[in-house]
């Protein structure tokens, strides 16, 4: 099990601390996949890097099967990191090594003899499904296959966690459901406890059981990923699982949908009625397209509940040639 | 013009170079590889130290250390090398006995250049993606491993571009060492042409140099390009053309 208690981490930033990590607390059971998901800054690359110390937490403790990592002596630590595997966004693999000599890495950090340690790295390979690829260099790759070798060579070393920093970010839709199909699938017939830090849902969805939410380098909600994502109960939650069009809590906004038939696709509404209106309106859902020049669609409108304001927008749509538009009053997302 | 090509200044030229050409070039060739290999002895592990004592390096040394470290090599890089030659006679003395000869020339040479190649190290270390450091940090692998298994072997073709400058530049530098006695194609150039208005054999032998120069620089950027396996097939072959 990974225990995570009460860390912080501070980074000086012009001659100030920048709290990156505060005070956060997290348990990862064994053979779990637990993912971390959090906008960019908010300190989920610092979260991976503190559960093996490639950065030292500024206080509190990360425990690993009752081991507390920050009261180890250098040799110590590097031991226990060859327990605690790691993949990256840009696969880190070394350029000027082949493949199998990439996989076979850390067996050689680790003193295991080159025959064994070749054996096993093209055992490896096969699991990775590149077993002809031993020769190649990571040049020759695309990043699919390089995630793959880094993902053997992660596995070479037998260890019990699998670190994943943003893994499948550097990859197409396609590509990344397959290495997070390989990763099931490693956790499944390996038993490896995988940790999964990502900024999208999808890969959440696709692989997880139990997530935490990092806002602001706190974490601000964790459980199963069914409880969390079907009823979020904080700002940064909801921000994560709709990205596209939350129902803003603020209750201030009246919705209407306007109806675009035919107008000049060119005209650019919304951005007018800022300006000549002063009004901000909300997209927040959309589905236009333009066809010969022309705009069709609807769109749905959040606009301000204030009712000057409000009935200035309207009477502003309303003088638009070729939109319709109505008020939604029962909007839900 | 017409009276430097006329034949009996040619015939001298071309005798004096047929005996001496070869004994300089080998002298050249040897007093260079010699310097350029000490040099490297002393530069290769301070490059090292510059890029992994850093605040933010694998195994940060004390700031007061890289300090005096950068320094000094700040120091020696700024000393005009025809005055250091001067300067380091009793140090060729003590170490060799004579500060005369060509052997005797790589020791200021070697002074120098390591310096120089501490930086032109330090410059291609730089360039090892950190990411690839900081995998090798993870899978528990320490400074020392790091050093000679990441970043000495990922850094190899930039090296070797850096150890062809360093040749080159450590040539050009021994050709200034006839002055104070060294051998070689510089001492041939200067002697006859500086000392007895001898230009053609000074264009001689300084054609020569250029040659090594050529030599030296195209084995080395072949050499570099074929060991470098980011480069696929198909942009060596664009990358040679």
């Amino acid at each position: 099990m990974i225990e995570i208690r009460d860390l912080s981490k501070d980074f000086p930033v012009d001659g100030e601390l920048f709290r990156a990590l505060d005070h956060v607390n997290i348990r990862i059971e064994d053979g779990s996949i637990f993912g971390v998901i959090g906008m960019s800054g908010a300190g989920k690359s610092t979260l991976v890097r503190c559960i093996n110390l490639l950065e030292r937490p500024t206080e509190g403790a990360v425990l690993i099967d009752g081991k507390d990592l920050t009261q180890m002596t250098p040799s110590e630590l590097r031991m226990q990191r060859r327990s605690i595997s790691m993949i990256f966004q840009q696969f880190n693999l070394l350029m000027q090594k082949t493949c199998l000599k990439n996989i076979c890495f850390p067996m050689e950090i680790a003193g295991v003899p080159g025959a064994k340690a070749k054996a096993r790295a093209q055992e490896l390979l096969e699991i990775v499904g590149l077993p002809d690829k031993a020769n190649a260099y990571p040049a020759q790759l695309s990043g699919g296959q390089k995630q793959r070798i880094a993902i053997a060579r992660a596995l070479a070393s037998d260890p019990k966690v699998l670190l994943c920093d943003e893994a499948t970010s550097a990859l197409d839709p396609n590509t990344t459901r397959a290495i997070l199909r390989l990763i099931k699938d490693i956790n499944r017939r390996m038993g490896i406890t995988v940790v999964v830090i990502t900024h999208e849902m999808a890969v959440i969805e696709e692989i997880c059981t139990e997530v935490a939410i990092l806002d602001g380098g706190k974490v601000v909600e964790t459980g199963s990923v069914e409880r969390v994502f079907s009823n979020p109960q904080t700002e940064a939650a909801r921000r994560l699982v709709y990205p596209d069009g939350v129902p803003s809590e603020d209750g201030g906004r009246k919705v209407i949908r306007i109806a675009f038939n035919g107008g000049t696709a060119e005209k650019p509404i919304i951005a007018s009625l800022a300006i000549d209106c002063g009004i901000k309106a909300n997209i927040m859902a959309a589905d236009t397209r333009s066809i010969d020049g022309k705009a069709f669609g609807t769109m749905l409108l959040g606009l301000p509940e204030d009712p000057a304001d409000y009935a200035k927008a309207i009477a502003y749509l309303k003088k638009q040639s070729n939109v319709e538009l109505e008020e939604v009053s029962d909007y839900h997302a | 013009m017409h009276s430097l090509l006329s034949s009996p200044q040619l015939a001298e030229a071309l005798d004096v170079l047929s005996r001496t050409a070869l004994t300089d070039i080998w002298e050249t060739f040897y007093s260079t590889v010699l310097a350029t290999f000490f040099a490297y002895v002393i530069g290769l592990p301070l490059g090292i130290l510059l890029v992994t004592g850093e605040k933010n390096g694998i195994r940060p040394l004390p700031g007061a250390v890289m300090q005096i470290l950068n320094v000094i090599i700040n120091l020696l890089r700024s000393v005009p090398f025809l005055i250091l030659m001067i300067m380091v006679i009793p140090l060729s003395r003590a170490i060799l006995g004579t500060s005369i000869g060509t052997l005797a020339t790589t020791i200021p040479l070697v002074v120098a250049a390591f310096p120089f190649v501490a930086r032109l190290v330090e410059s291609s270390l730089r360039e090892v993606d950190a990411g690839v450091i900081e995998a090798a940090l993870s899978m528990g692998a320490s400074p020392m491993q790091v050093v000679l298994k990441v970043i000495l072997p990922e850094s190899l073709p930039s090296l070797i571009s850096g150890a062809t400058i360093a040749l080159t530049t450590i040539l050009g530098y021994g050709a200034m060492a006839g002055i104070i006695g060294g051998g070689g194609l510089g001492r041939t150039a200067i002697n006859y042409g500086y000392y007895r208005y001898k230009y053609l054999i000074m264009l001689g032998a300084v054609v020569l140099l250029v040659i090594m120069v050529q030599i030296f620089q195209s084995v080395g950027t072949r050499l570099a390009i074929k060991c470098d396996k980011r480069i696929t097939q198909k942009t060596r072959r664009k990358r040679r053309s």
